[in-house]
């Protein structure tokens, strides 16, 4: 057998790998944890998103360093190496694309991968640590997509910069040097570029590569968590046995019986990041981050839009505490969660408060990026010039209406207050506002503002509100106009001029 | 898991410890026989070691945190300066207006964001105030519109009034406002750091008196 050709060149192969595996002993380990046993319930397809979790880590360190040779961390440098990379280089964008979109997935997978271990009680003893370890690269994952956004120095870049630092500036006493040392600087310039670079390529990098060694050690240490059963109580004092039994009567090696699902999971993923990145292309860079350029709105990326929209409803007393003792709250209580439930029910079908927490972040969490997307509590700055009154708004109105409608387009009103669908979401829509006031009651409302609007007492000659004021009472659909019902019994008078302007002559 | 953590078999080969080869035997051997039955000196010389090793920790950690919090301990006084905003006949009276400045302290790579914009506002023919664009909010550039006379932020909706008090919106504040002077037919302002809530960048806090040497030769060409 040792004398024909084909066997003499297997020798030589199992020679070298053997020269290897003697100083190496990788082989052998590798051999033995692909092949740990698995329970037979483990190999499902819902265990997949851990190791598509981790593939796409790869994606994004491959594509990451390919960006690194062309890329420059500086303020001055930053925005045109991107317009390089997406227009100069062969596949620039496309690099650009999948880096962009694989860190997009990377997060949706993240979390998916994480919602799964929760409903399937995977964190309860003893992998108590695995569940924590992984909060801890949810955290540094996201940490990834923020300093990721500001890597792409453009004008969301630089303003979303300019909310970090606001943000942590409302933090009492310790605020303004860690504003500094955020900045890196008096302003957002160059030293803040080079932070976050440092911190996107060296420091997070470091830390999460070396957490999911740690995680994924946990994993092979402590096996893969067996479908949960209801009733199927864990205890510390038994479960390792019962586990350990389970896997000896039902195991099945991890590889291939189990990670064939995965493989197939993870290409399907590689293959739709390609996807978006084809279709879709690369994600910005937007505008020049140049400071002076202030015709800007600018927006944060997919995974904190809900952030976004949070601070837009919050009550403004309400923001700074809740800044401040939410995040501790929620990730104190991330962490926390498998040492206070470590033992007991695994299954969802009696775990309904499990469940229901699930759903609610879920919905809170897609209401909220949802609203980010199209941030209705934003003035639409561009409206009051863009737009045109519509003509049905303006046909068989008296000249003191039109007029009222030329005003209404002048003072921006348009920005905030939608007409026929167009104009911003800020205020309520005027298209039947006579229906819903009385002449009183709008001009009192220009005029004082309040409930979110600014008073525009200042800003409108008496003129200019009566004009308004005739203009926005032809607003009433097919309604009749409000009317205060304690003027019935007086005579009638639908014309007079509206009192508090009479008596209250605005200033100026 | 289960598994007993095992020695890697290597290929072909069993290897037994606890048999030494005669050849290995002898100088090893003595070095230990020599050794002082008593290891206190060893003990304490290996405690001695890493306390010195601690202490070159500590001193290292000087310059290593020195150099990282740097941007922190930097006095106000080390980043601000009065800067030119150009003559005050650029500003004309009853008209707010965006202008720019150099911040006064910049580093080698900052390009296009050593700029800072600010929105100016006169009055009188003396009287003027100077708004920083960032929304009291999150910072955010506030637009002004001169027919409402209101600022409008596009983030969040928080609007000002033209005087910079806050009108309506999420923010908790007027607009940051400059400290300012005319100095030989030039409006001047006292400027230098990002304006958040934290630093003093602000309105509302009592006018400094100001250090005169902050002045001119501090202004980057």
């Amino acid at each position: 057998m040792n004398d024909s050709k084909q066997s003499g060149l297997k020798k030589a192969g199992l020679g070298v790998f053997n020269w290897f595996e003697r100083r190496l002993g990788l082989g052998s380990q590798v051999a033995e944890m692909s092949g740990h046993p698995t329970p037979v319930s483990a190999a499902s397809w819902w265990y997949v998103f851990g190791s598509a979790a981790m593939v796409l880590l790869g994606l994004q360190v491959m594509t990451g360093i390919l960006l690194a040779l062309v890329y420059s961390p500086s303020a001055s440098n930053a925005w045109p190496s991107l317009q390089f990379i997406n227009h100069n280089l062969t596949l620039g964008w496309f690099l650009r694309a999948m880096h962009g979109w694989g860190s997009d997935f990377m997060i949706a997978i993240v979390l998916i991968h994480m919602a799964q271990v929760f409903l399937f009680g995977a964190y309860k003893f003893p992998r108590e640590l695995t569940w924590i370890v992984g909060v801890v690269l949810l955290l540094l994952t996201l940490g990834m997509a923020f300093t990721g956004q500001v890597l792409r120095f453009d004008q969301d870049a630089y303003w979303g910069l300019g909310i970090g630092a606001s943000i942590t500036g409302s933090i009492p006493v310790v605020g303004g040097p860690l504003v500094k040392l955020l900045l890196g600087g008096p302003i957002i310039g160059g030293a803040t570029l080079s932070r976050f670079f440092t911190l996107h390529v060296f420091v997070i990098p470091g830390i999460l590569l070396a957490g999911v060694a740690v995680h994924l050690l946990m994993v092979l240490k402590l096996g893969i968590n067996e479908w949960p059963m209801p009733g199927r109580l864990v205890r510390k004092t038994d479960y390792e046995k019962n586990y350990a039994a389970l896997t000896k009567s039902t195991g099945v090696p991890f590889v291939p019986d189990a990670a064939w699902k995965d493989a197939v999971f993870s290409a399907v993923i590689m293959l739709s990041v390609m996807g978006c990145a084809w279709f879709l292309g690369p994600i910005g860079p937007t505008g020049v981050p140049d400071p002076t350029i202030i015709q800007t709105a600018p927006k944060p990326d997919y995974p904190f839009l809900w952030i976004f929209a949070v601070l837009a409803y919050l009550p403004p007393e309400l923001e700074t505490p809740l800044l401040l003792i939410a995040p501790p709250l929620i990730i104190g209580g991330l962490l926390l969660l498998p040492l206070v439930a470590g033992e007991g029910e695994k299954h969802w079908s009696r775990r309904p408060v499990a469940v229901l927490m699930i759903t609610l972040i879920a919905v809170v969490l897609g209401v909220f990026t949802k609203l980010g997307t199209y941030a209705p509590w934003s003035p639409q700055m561009d409206a009051w010039s863009s737009y045109t009154v519509p003509a049905e708004y303006l046909e068989h109105r008296t000249p003191l209406e039109r007029r009222g409608a030329v005003v209404f387009q002048e003072k921006q009103c348009r920005d905030c207050h939608s007409l026929n669908s167009t104009g911003g979401q800020r205020g309520p829509a005027l298209d039947k506002v006579a229906a819903e006031m009385t002449e009183d009651q709008i001009i009192r409302q220009i005029l004082q503002g309040g409930g979110n609007m600014p008073a525009y007492g200042k800003a409108l000659n008496p003129a200019e509100t009566k004009a308004l004021t005739s203009f926005l009472m032809t607003l009433h659909g097919h309604q009749r106009p409000a009317k205060d019902a304690s003027l019935g019994t007086m005579p009638q008078n639908g014309t007079h001029p509206a009192a508090p302007v009479a008596e209250n002559p605005p200033a100026k | 898991m289960s598994h007993p953590s095992k020695d890697p078999q290597s290929p072909g080969q069993d290897h037994q410890a606890g048999v030494i080869s005669t050849e290995w035997q002898g100088s090893e051997q003595e070095r230990l026989d020599a050794r002082p039955s008593e290891t206190s000196r060893r003990t304490f010389l290996f405690k001695l070691a890493v306390g010195f090793n601690a202490l070159v920790g500590v001193v290292m950690a000087v310059p290593i945190f020195g150099f990282l919090l740097g941007p922190v301990f930097k006095k106000r006084d080390d980043n601000h300066a009065w800067i030119s905003l150009g003559s005050i006949a650029s500003f004309p009276k009853g008209e707010t207006r965006l202008a720019n400045y150099l911040n006064p302290v910049t580093g080698p790579s900052d390009g296009e964001t050593a700029k800072v914009a600010c929105w100016v506002r006169r009055t009188e023919e003396d009287k003027f105030q100077v708004f920083a664009v960032n929304c009291a909010h999150l910072g955010c550039p506030v637009r002004w519109f001169a027919q409402s006379k209101l600022f409008l932020c596009p983030c969040h909706g928080g609007s000002y009034y033209e005087d910079g008090t806050r009108a309506s919106g999420p923010p908790p504040r007027g607009l940051f406002e400059y400290q300012h002077r005319t100095q030989g037919g030039a409006l001047e302002i006292f400027a230098g750091e990002m304006p958040t809530l934290s630093n003093e960048a602000c309105a509302g806090k009592k006018p400094l008196i100001q250090v005169t040497s902050a002045n001119d030769e501090r202004r980057p060409a």
